[in-house]
């Protein structure tokens, strides 16, 4: 006999998630419902896509648009204000592939395992910081889980480092505009949205003054909109998506990525009983936090038949990475956080053309952080009960908002 | 064991360079995927094969 439905299905999406796992109906979905109208908060219906295999296929289905200025594109979350304010993230080939390939270069996996010595002196630099306090405690995501992505960025991107607590503080609010618990998120995340733009408008505008716009991501992109290959527009647009992109996505990785070992004391004493395992621990890691849980959202521009069902040209679509990762069918015991698991192949990065363009920075600096921790700090653990940690249950990426730790 | 790619879909990912840095590599300027040796031996199949799985682009063809 099939389970009968439960009354959450019938409630708004998102569904309320749990610290480290996805709300228990996407299993239910997984197993009776696969693909499934829902309706968004706004009374919005989009179709929720939840095994491995069919996010995959839509995530690579050019009938399946990432472009948020058509119609039916979910209205979830951090959008901009309108269609000239799409970042690259939000647009379709061949208008989409110009940044893509703008962008490449910066992130060839290269070039990114090629800064891994300078990371590491950062994160030893960073680290030894932390253990200056005196009460050998501190709040990890301040730091370390902040810092280390936001320095990266500042140096891939060009953002004057000291400018870091104005964009982490303003990111924080981007992604928190759909917090039902919070009356004035939505505010807030508008007018966060409108402070970072004016200030990358002011970076962009100081480089256009000099004679060389320099090798860094600004400086490329002002060199694109000099010679017309990019407008100005495009160019504060891409600056903006790469810095919520860059940092807050790395940070939530390394703040609950710690917690989770920490929570998991058997295989975090695998990981400094065998640190060369430390490259695939990070992969189940991203694998089962999936912290970028509700970022991918598509809309069908034909019919799409999927499994049993069609989802009409017009309707939205949120292909959940989560769930996918969760999918015990690719993954058995997909549950079990098991640093010994193979899994290059999740979808915590997405999949298709739009999978993450700074993946192999994540993978370097995640790889340093995890293992310089759990090398210099061999008594490190919670300094507060873990019912006291402030998740952010609300946020489109899920992360912690403080970390107590002591060693 | 015959490696094509097809470079028009290729997205730069660069995920293959790293399964197998033998076989693949990604072009300095644009990123784009670079067959380094299109006849591999069959030893290398497993990575390959994890690489041609892998790709978000579908770009890579094994035969």
């Amino acid at each position: 006999m099939k389970d009968p439905a439960p009354a959450q299905l019938a409630e708004p999406f998102p569904w309320p998630r749990y610290p480290f796992d996805p709300p228990e109906l996407y299993a239910w979905l997984r197993r009776e419902r696969p693909v499934t109208r829902v309706h968004l908060r706004n009374g919005q219906p989009v179709w929720l896509v939840t095994r491995y295999d069919d996010v995959r296929a839509i995530l690579a289905d050019p009938r399946a648009s990432a472009d948020l200025s058509k119609e039916g594109f979910p209205q979830f979350g951090f959008r901009p204000a309108g269609a000239h304010e799409r970042p690259f993230l939000r647009m379709d080939p061949p208008e989409h592939t110009v940044f893509r390939r703008l962008l490449a270069k910066s992130f060839l996996a290269k070039r990114m395992q090629a800064m891994r010595p300078r990371i590491q002196q950062l994160a030893d630099d960073t680290i030894d910081a932390m253990l200056a306090a005196p009460d050998r405690t501190a709040d990890l995501v301040t730091s370390l889980a902040l810092p280390v992505p936001s320095t990266v960025l500042s140096w891939i991107l060009g953002v004057p480092a000291e400018d870091r607590d104005f964009f982490n503080e303003e990111t924080q609010h981007l992604l928190n505009r759909e917090n039902t618990g919070d009356p004035g998120a939505q505010e807030r995340a508008l007018r966060a949205g409108k402070s970072l733009r004016v200030y990358l408008t002011g970076l962009l505008e100081a480089r256009e003054s000099r004679a060389e716009a320099g090798e860094d991501i600004l400086g490329m992109l002002v060199t694109a909109s000099r010679d017309g290959s990019i407008t100005r527009q495009d160019a504060v647009n891409t600056a903006m998506v790469l810095i919520v992109a860059g940092h807050d996505t790395t940070a939530n990785m390394v703040a609950v990525g710690t917690l989770l070992l920490l929570h998991h004391p058997d295989q975090m004493a695998v990981l400094r009983a065998e640190p060369e395992l430390m490259p695939q621990a990070v992969e189940e890691m991203l694998r089962f936090l999936t912290v970028v849980h509700l970022v991918v959202l598509r809309v069908a521009t034909e019919d799409i038949e999927i499994g049993s069902m069609v989802i009409p040209a017009g309707e939205g679509i949120v292909p959940l990475n989560f769930s996918a990762n969760r999918d015990d069918a690719h993954y058995p015991d997909a549950d079990c956080f098991d640093v010994r698991r193979s899994c290059r192949d999740h979808v915590a990065f997405g999949y298709g053309v739009h999978q993450c363009l700074g993946q192999p920075l994540a993978r370097v600096e995640l790889e340093v952080v995890f293992g310089t921790l759990l090398r210099r700090l061999p008594e490190l653990r919670l300094a507060v009960p873990f019912e006291d940690i402030p998740f952010k249950l609300f946020s489109q990426i899920n992360g912690v908002s403080a970390l107590p730790v002591t060693w | 064991m015959r490696v094509t790619v097809d470079r028009d879909r290729c997205v730069a990912s660069g995920q293959c360079a790293v399964i197998a840095p033998a076989v693949f590599d990604q072009g300095e300027e644009d990123g784009l995927v670079v067959v380094l040796d299109h006849a591999p031996s069959p030893e290398q199949k497993p990575e390959l094969e994890e690489a041609a799985f892998v790709c978000p682009a579908r770009a890579i063809a094994l035969e």
